[in-house]
């Protein structure tokens, strides 16, 4: 008798997410510095919670099953959004939501913008987090492609150190970053970008709640015809979301005529290593990403025009 | 853990379990059997509550999360024995099939309203699309919201 390998029975009784079937000690510091403290005490014992809206769901699904959670919910000192004249900073439990409601997001860093407007659902961007879905580290992550081309920087902080990390040094593999054991980020550092400039993100999933099949955000400045700044990102598509460099190296000081398009999608599909899941087959994803490159790049022109 | 929380505008103490769900309180502790159990993982908002004012999704909030906030279920949006007009809206546009999803629908809908008063087709389709009506009665639920946002502004002009 034939069986379908995908499906094993024992698993599936397994699974329970009415409840969460993992016991842990919870904890809920007041301040950054007890944070710190039980994270120099608990490394890998401890998992972070912010929004919750990935580590719940890992919990339930026993994918993570820690002794300690720690929350960081109750930390007044990591709520806030300030602005001041290099960017924009967001402390570490923002709620998606409240950053895709500042102004200074929707008029300065459209293409973060769009990436948080298209994320999930209201309810999941009001209780999710920025710094948290960075830190969760999913490939699909629509949050990283718009800070990569923005060129953010992460705070990270432990008991005796702290550092700044760019975000393109960040992700390291699904669900793994730069970050230690006992380290927090603590803020998203994202400067303004190039007086002039116009960006842009897209995607493309199956129906609005889903990850994204691909993600893309683009950063072009035109000097006349010519380009003059160019920064592509793409999500979904490889290990991590990654900067296309050879792509922004090839198009730099160039028009973008309808050859170097051509030839611009050719290195992003060559670029990328995409994977088949659940979701979309390798080859698919990687035909994707040469739409989207081009549309993108074609909406940055059109706005370029229009200005 | 003792947690201290409003619900529906009456406070309670409750003891819970770092790893109890805010949805298992409400329904099991606190009898509040409006509120309802779907996916479990965050994909059809049958469990949608307020926190704060907020919705969010109760199954996957810890209760020792919401230690000291305000919580609004289906139960606490009707006053005076009078259902809300988003509650009168959705019984006359027959926007209840099953009836499952419709408590988080409901709360999703309130919270639209409360954040914009007239909005477009257009954006209560794109902020309902966290609740999933297996029935799929969406066209009778679209219309219910609009129907209530005219309720809500002849009310709010008398």
């Amino acid at each position: 008798m034939s069986q379908n390998k995908n499906i094993n029975l024992g698993y599936i009784n397994l699974f329970n997410t009415h409840i969460i079937p993992v016991k842990f000690n919870y904890h809920a510091p007041q301040t950054l510095e007890e944070a710190l403290n039980l994270l120099n005490k608990l490394k890998d014992k401890a998992r972070v919670i912010a929004g919750g809206t990935d580590l719940i769901v890992d919990m339930k699904l026993r994918r993570k099953e820690p002794e300690h959670v720690v929350s960081l919910n109750k930390i007044r000192e990591l709520d806030y959004i300030t602005v001041d004249s290099l960017g924009v900073k967001i402390g570490a439990i923002v709620k998606l939501r409240k950053i895709e409601k500042e102004k200074i997001i929707r008029e300065r860093f459209p293409a973060l913008y769009e990436a948080l407007k298209s994320m999930a659902s209201i309810q999941v961007r009001n209780m999710g987090t920025m710094v948290g879905n960075i830190c969760n580290a999913s490939p699909a992550a629509d949050t990283a492609p718009p800070l990569l081309i923005y060129n953010a920087t992460l705070t990270a902080k432990s008991l005796n150190n702290e550092r700044k990390i760019p975000i393109e040094e960040f992700f390291k593999a699904p669900g793994k970053t730069a970050l230690k054991e006992d380290e927090l980020v603590t803020e998203i550092f994202i400067p303004y970008p190039p007086q002039d400039s116009h960006s842009t993100f897209l995607k493309i999933t199956r129906v609005g709640m889903d990850l994204s099949k691909v993600s893309i955000a683009v950063l072009t400045k035109f000097n006349g015809s010519i380009i003059e700044d160019i920064r592509i990102a793409l999500g979904a598509v490889a290990p991590t979301p990654l900067r296309i460099r050879r792509a922004e190296e090839f198009l730099k000081n160039k028009p973008l005529t309808e050859e170097n398009l051509k030839i611009v999608q050719e290195i992003v599909a060559k670029e990328i290593k995409p994977i088949t899941d659940v979701r979309s087959t390798e080859w698919y994803r990687r035909e994707v990403a040469k739409v989207l490159v081009k549309d993108a790049l074609m909406k940055c022109l059109e706005e370029e025009g229009g200005r | 853990m003792k947690i201290r929380i409003i619900v529906n505008g009456v406070e309670r103490e409750l003891e819970v379990e770092p790893n109890e769900l805010l949805i298992n309180v409400l329904r099991e502790k606190l009898r509040l059997t409006g509120t309802k159990y779907g996916c479990g993982i965050g994909e059809c908002g049958a469990c949608t509550v307020h926190v704060n004012g907020e919705p969010v999704l109760s199954c996957l909030t810890l209760a020792v999360e919401v230690d000291g906030k305000e919580i609004t279920t289906i139960e606490g949006l009707g006053k005076d024995g009078e259902l809300d007009p988003i509650q009168e809206a959705f019984i006359e546009e027959g926007a209840v099939q099953c009836g499952y999803c419709t408590p988080g629908f409901i709360m999703t809908a309130k919270a639209l309203l409360n954040e914009k008063i007239n909005p477009t087709r257009e954006e209560i389709i794109d902020y309902i699309k966290g609740n999933l009506c297996r029935c799929t009665g969406y066209v009778n639920i679209v219309k219910a919201i609009q129907k209530a946002a005219e309720k809500i502004s002849q009310r709010k002009s008398k």
